[in-house]
């Protein structure tokens, strides 16, 4: 009878411990996978730091004399760089990024008054590239949202947030826009 | 799940088409008999549906199929190891044991099924179809826009195919998302601007996302095995019926319960087929849904799905010299021009894809 008793306790014991390990490992992985998408978003924000110059130097060939519009583009870039990309400059990296997307709207804006710019294939070429990496940030974010949303979900939720809980499982944010300029960033048609 | 950095709608297309007549313009005022269907069949979805819901519709749809197929499979085993045990020894004793091997077998042969498809099948429709792999040289902006979904998607890189075809298609393949390959006929290429462009490929990828590939193959090779054994079943009864009704007429009594037996696994094997074929394509219904639904979660752009069903829906041409019966449900519409035109707006149990005006209908309710 004992032994019966013993054996069931045990077997108790087993399944609580696999379960744990199991709710554990699912945690561990989703934060994983908020981690990976942050730096996802870093690898693009990379690449349009490095894309930048070379547009700036293909547009001096044809429209020189448009020191400004280039030179708000190169400060731009500049202070987005400068500033940290971790959690904690979010919100700073935010703004900064926002100004360079103005910026070079501005610029796509400006390249209209120039044709033999507009018709330049280095030109083309890199005005695709800037555009389909300003989408690639935001599916980056977007991805990077979606992962936190999934990890906050098994954090909060019963039975799971006992094993967050039990080892310190932080929250992490969301990846907002924060400030109003992005969302009333001027219209860049790139249709010629 | 939040709303918050969500990326802006892509530019369109240098020199892209002038506007074209929206889906859901199509919808709220089209006078065609598929516009008032689409219009019919937005109503019957709840104004808060979101695309949440729709993935989870379908993830239960899916289960449920799955278990069928099994519990199919399971039965056709059961059944003809019993019939064949009676039929062999003329016992009833030997029912259990026997019906207990069918299942057993039926599994082993199962797995062994999958796995085979595992690592040979994936990439058979690549060479079927003559697609030839691109670099992002040849095509930056389709490359651009197959890299966006991935990223939305949080996967690796897919290898890019085009199929050199004027008709309008694309597929998704292989195993598993490492080897993914994202394929698009060179007519759709030409014909899509970014936005619609983006949703096709969304669409693939989430093919691969959900692991499509290898649930479709999963389920081919499970109709197959049940062809083959109730084939394979119907051609020894019939050739030795005669034979074995004499000896289990012979035999130590239980003779009507023999017979009835046999009936019933008679039954089953020529019914069998069928059922597995209604299953297998009822679940590809389902996974063409999901990938929708999947392709508003990466896009968040209902409208351009939409939109480029609507397109390829309108389209006549079939690919006919690279698409076939085995291969037609791996693509994004039906590509068999017969089939299309004969199942385009009614849905029979054997269409491996939803009427396209369902598909938009689902995607339009997302819209209010």
């Amino acid at each position: 009878m004992g032994w019966i008793v013993l054996l069931a306790a045990a077997g108790l014991f087993l399944i609580v411990l696999l379960w744990f390990v199991a709710m554990y490992n699912t945690l561990v992985r989703q934060r994983v996978d908020c981690d990976n998408g942050w730096s996802q978003i870093d690898v693009q924000l990379k690449r349009r730091y490095d894309l930048i110059p070379n547009l700036v130097e293909t547009v001096k060939g044809y429209a020189a004399h448009e020191k400004g519009t280039l030179e708000a583009v190169i400060q731009a870039r500049q202070q987005a760089v400068s500033v940290a990309s971790d959690g904690a400059h979010a919100a700073e990296k935010a703004l900064a990024e926002n100004a360079i997307t103005q910026a070079l709207g501005r610029l796509f804006a400006l390249s209209e008054a120039y044709p033999q710019l507009k018709a330049d294939t280095n030109f083309r070429q890199l005005q695709e590239e800037l555009a389909s990496t300003e989408n690639k940030v935001g599916f980056a974010r977007q991805h990077y949202n979606d992962c936190v949303g999934r990890y906050e979900t098994t954090r909060q939720t019963f039975p799971t947030n006992i094993v967050a809980g039990t080892f310190a499982f932080k929250p992490r944010e969301y990846f907002r826009v924060e400030a109003s300029a992005e969302r009333e960033a001027p219209k860049v048609s790139f249709s010629s | 799940m939040s709303q918050a950095g969500n990326p802006p709608r892509p530019p369109t297309t240098p020199g892209a088409p002038p506007p074209r007549p929206s889906a859901l313009d199509r919808a709220v005022a089209g006078a065609t008999d598929t516009d008032r269907a689409i219009r019919d069949r937005i109503k019957a979805y709840p104004g808060t549906t979101t695309y949440i819901d729709l993935i989870r519709k379908n993830r239960r749809a899916s289960t449920l199929l799955i278990v069928l197929m099994l519990g199919l499979g399971a039965a056709v085993g059961a059944a003809i190891a019993a019939a064949l045990a009676l039929y062999a020894t003329g016992d009833s004793a030997s029912l259990l044991p026997s019906v207990a091997v069918g299942v057993v077998a039926a599994l082993i042969f199962g797995g062994f099924g999958v796995l085979w498809s595992w690592f040979g099948g994936a990439n058979a429709i690549l060479r079927m179809s003559g697609a030839i792999p691109i670099g992002p040289q040849d095509d930056p902006e389709l490359y651009n826009v197959v890299d966006e979904m991935r990223i939305a998607a949080g996967l690796p890189m897919p290898r890019v195919y085009i199929i050199n075809d004027s008709a309008l298609n694309a597929f998704a393949t292989g195993r598993d998302p490492e080897h993914g390959v994202v394929a698009i006929t060179r007519g759709l290429r030409e014909k899509l601007p970014r936005d619609e462009l983006q949703a096709v490929i969304a669409h693939e990828i989430a093919h691969i996302r959900h692991l499509d590939i290898r649930f479709s193959m999963l389920m081919a090779t499970m109709v197959g095995l049940i062809v083959f054994a109730c084939d394979a079943f119907l051609r020894v009864a019939f050739r030795g019926g005669a034979h074995g009704a004499r000896r289990s007429s012979g035999g130590k009594g239980g003779g009507a319960g023999v017979l009835v037996l046999l009936v019933i696994a008679l039954v089953l094997a020529i019914v069998a087929p069928l059922f597995a074929r209604i299953i297998q394509m009822a679940y590809s219904r389902q996974r063409e849904y999901l990938a929708d639904a999947g392709a508003v979660e990466l896009t968040r752009n209902p409208e351009a799905m939409a939109n480029a069903l609507r397109r390829l829906g309108d389209d006549e041409e079939p690919l006919v010299d690279t698409a076939n019966r085995g291969t037609a449900h791996m693509y994004i519409v039906n590509p068999l021009r017969k089939v299309r035109k004969a199942h385009g707006e009614v849905e029979t149990l054997f269409c491996s894809h939803p009427a396209i005006s369902k598909r938009i209908a689902r995607l339009l309710a997302l819209l209010r």
